[in-house]
């Protein structure tokens, strides 16, 4: 069963060089892609099946026992994530061929989206930091090549940013990882995690986290570090921003979630509290940014630093339940943020332009995608009974037992500013006269994996009660290291 | 001997530091180059600095080399090289593009 881990990382792999060989057979690729998609979707139910009825699959390459050889642990969060990322990306699969044009999807468009999602798989499985750096390099090599994949000016322009900031933040994590083999001698996380309890986690030992922090910060786009991301995440194409939205910023805070959640967790009052302030102001700056512009795809884009921030409030405030929001929220926002992306796309298309100042009126051609913007616009601002709802109740419920009472206020400040962006679109683009003018364009076959999104997402916060559970005994596997540390050291 | 490459690695670091916040977009590529120098370097610190020793664990040696450093070091290396390597084709053609490689006007408004 342990060879199963390897698994999520390996099936993307292969699909992507067996898809490099024929980028010009476009409907061969297609097809190959959207069966490996769904192949790999079951290989990852079955490996989920199995960890949340018999506990964590651990992988020990190459026969190497714990601290020494490499180790891949699928744990119940990792799975979960791994699980969401793969559902998201089946959606992404079978949207691609309406949003891309021929000549992107023969630029090896299918080979990078499977190398980014065997990247993404990646790091949530490793239980080695160094590791983690090497699968974070893997999803960012793709996300290079996807960003510019069509090379306008624009793409150009924003995506030299983007490779920089991430360069920047890529080679600080490698300082900080020659930190903490410096101080502890390992990069095996549950022994650099034992070997900080050891130590009570001296003040270097909480530099070191802080400058880990600041890496992934970057990676997750939160308050002060989000500047390179609106932009750059606007103008790909929507398919490509809806991967990136959903799995590169949450590949971020899930590494944030790890190392303070297992690793730096003696010293909570100087981290865990400093998160919950980064979490206010990433929540307000974000749906500042959001409700500045124009621009839908701008809208989307700035909306996921509240959700990163809401996401960093449950650690922040670091129990039983904010935690649970969190993991609750994450794979919400996951699913949520891929349908809002697609959907922008659609609109962008269906409209010609993205600029929600040229446009009106297009419920009277497009009706289900206008209903369909508002249902998400209601499911992302957390209204009953949808999925950001629960997420959001267990981040409040857990935040005001521990007695952060600004912090609340400012969630349910932003969550209403969530819905009056989102909601913006609805009423600019989808509200006033009929343009006789207009000539509507076919939609067909790009709102069927939207719809199922979205169905996903209304289950989540509808059959709250199957799925509560399951996120409720992730959240108490993380609030004790311990756990963890047994589970792979084997004591 | 650590002494001075880390006051090397902490040179490195500071002179990539001044390039990435320069305008030009050649100088950004050799500063992101100065700042992976200085980041390998430091890691081959952190694992002691030891000559003539090998670097395997048997029974009776006790002065031995730390061949972890390296591995990470070499990988570390491979990638940074290709991504040197994407980075200025992507300066190249983001230039040429914009018939610009000043940051300054590679900035971008939302209005447009």
């Amino acid at each position: 069963m342990s060879n199963f881990a390897v698994l999520p990382i390996i099936i993307p792999l292969i699909a992507g060089i067996i898809l490099a060989f024929f980028p010009k057979k476009l409907t061969l690729v297609r097809t190959l892609s959207k069966i490996f998609m769904i192949g790999n979707l079951a290989v990852v139910s079955y490996i989920a099946w199995n960890v949340f009825h018999h506990g964590s699959v651990i992988l020990e390459t190459g026969g190497w026992t714990a601290p020494y050889g490499i180790i891949l642990i699928a744990d119940e969060l990792s799975i979960l994530l791994i699980l969401t990322t793969n559902i998201v990306a089946a959606a992404c699969a079978f949207y691609a061929p309406y949003s891309l044009s021929d000549r992107k999807e023969q630029f090896y468009f299918y080979s990078f989206f499977f190398f980014l999602i065997s990247g993404v798989s990646g790091a949530f499985l490793t239980g080695d930091l160094f590791n983690m750096f090497v699968f974070f390099e893997v999803l960012l090599m793709s996300s290079y090549a996807l960003i510019v994949l069509g090379g306008d000016k624009v793409q150009l322009r924003e995506s030299v940013k983007y490779v920089f900031i991430n360069l920047f933040s890529s080679m600080l994590f490698v300082t900080a990882i020659a930190f903490i083999y410096g101080a502890l001698g390992t990069v095996n996380m549950a022994q650099i995690a034992q070997r900080v309890q050891e130590v009570d986690q001296q003040g270097i030992l909480t530099t070191v986290g802080i400058l880990l922090f600041f890496v992934f910060a970057t990676k997750a786009a939160l308050f002060p570090l989000y500047y390179w991301m609106p932009n750059s995440y606007a103008v790909p194409n929507p398919v490509i921003s809806a991967l990136f939205g959903a799995l590169l910023t949450k590949v971020g805070i899930y590494a944030i979630i790890r190392v303070f959640s297992l690793i730096f967790v003696h010293e909570t009052e100087l981290t865990h509290e400093v998160f919950i302030w980064i979490a206010g102001l990433s929540m307000l700056f974000g749906i500042f940014g959001a409700l500045s512009t124009n621009n839908i795809k701008l809208i989307i884009a700035y909306n996921i630093i509240p959700a990163i921030g809401f996401i960093l409030m449950g650690l922040g405030v670091f129990n039983q339940d904010a935690l649970s929001g969190s993991i609750y929220y994450l794979v919400h926002d996951m699913l949520i943020k891929t349908s809002l992306f697609l959907l922008a796309g659609t609109i962008a298309y269906a409209a010609g332009t993205s600029d929600l100042r040229k446009f009106s009126g297009l419920i009277h051609y497009y009706p289900f995608l206008g209903w369909m913007l508002f249902v998400s616009a209601f499911v992302l601002a957390g209204i009953p009974p949808f999925s950001g709802f629960i997420g959001k109740l267990l981040l409040l419920k857990g935040a005001l037992a521990g007695e952060e009472i600004a912090i609340v206020i400012i969630a349910l400040l932003s969550s209403l500013l969530i819905l009056y962006s989102v909601v913006k679109i609805f009423i600019k683009g989808f509200w006033g006269e009929k343009d006789e003018s207009f000539k509507p364009k076919s939609i067909k076959g790009r709102t069927a994996p939207i719809v199922v999104l979205l169905a996903l997402s209304i289950f989540m916060g509808i059959g709250a009660e199957f799925i509560y559970p399951t996120i409720e005994s992730i959240s108490a596997y993380l609030l004790d290291p311990e756990n963890y540390i047994n589970a792979v050291m084997k004591e | 001997m650590e002494f001075i490459i880390l006051i090397l690695a902490g040179v490195l670091f500071a002179t990539a530091i001044y390039n990435l916040l320069q305008k030009q977009l050649l100088r950004l590529v050799i500063g992101s180059v100065l700042l992976s120098h200085g980041a390998h370097l430091f890691i081959l610190t952190m694992g002691e600095l030891k000559r003539g020793n090998p670097p395997i664990l048997t029974d009776g040696v006790n002065d031995y080399s730390d061949p972890l450093p390296q591995a990470l070091i070499l990988t570390s290396i491979v990638i940074s090289f290709g991504i040197t390597s994407l980075l200025l084709v992507l300066a190249y053609r983001a230039a040429n593009e914009n018939n610009t490689d000043n940051m300054e006007q590679l900035r971008g408004n939302d209005n447009e």
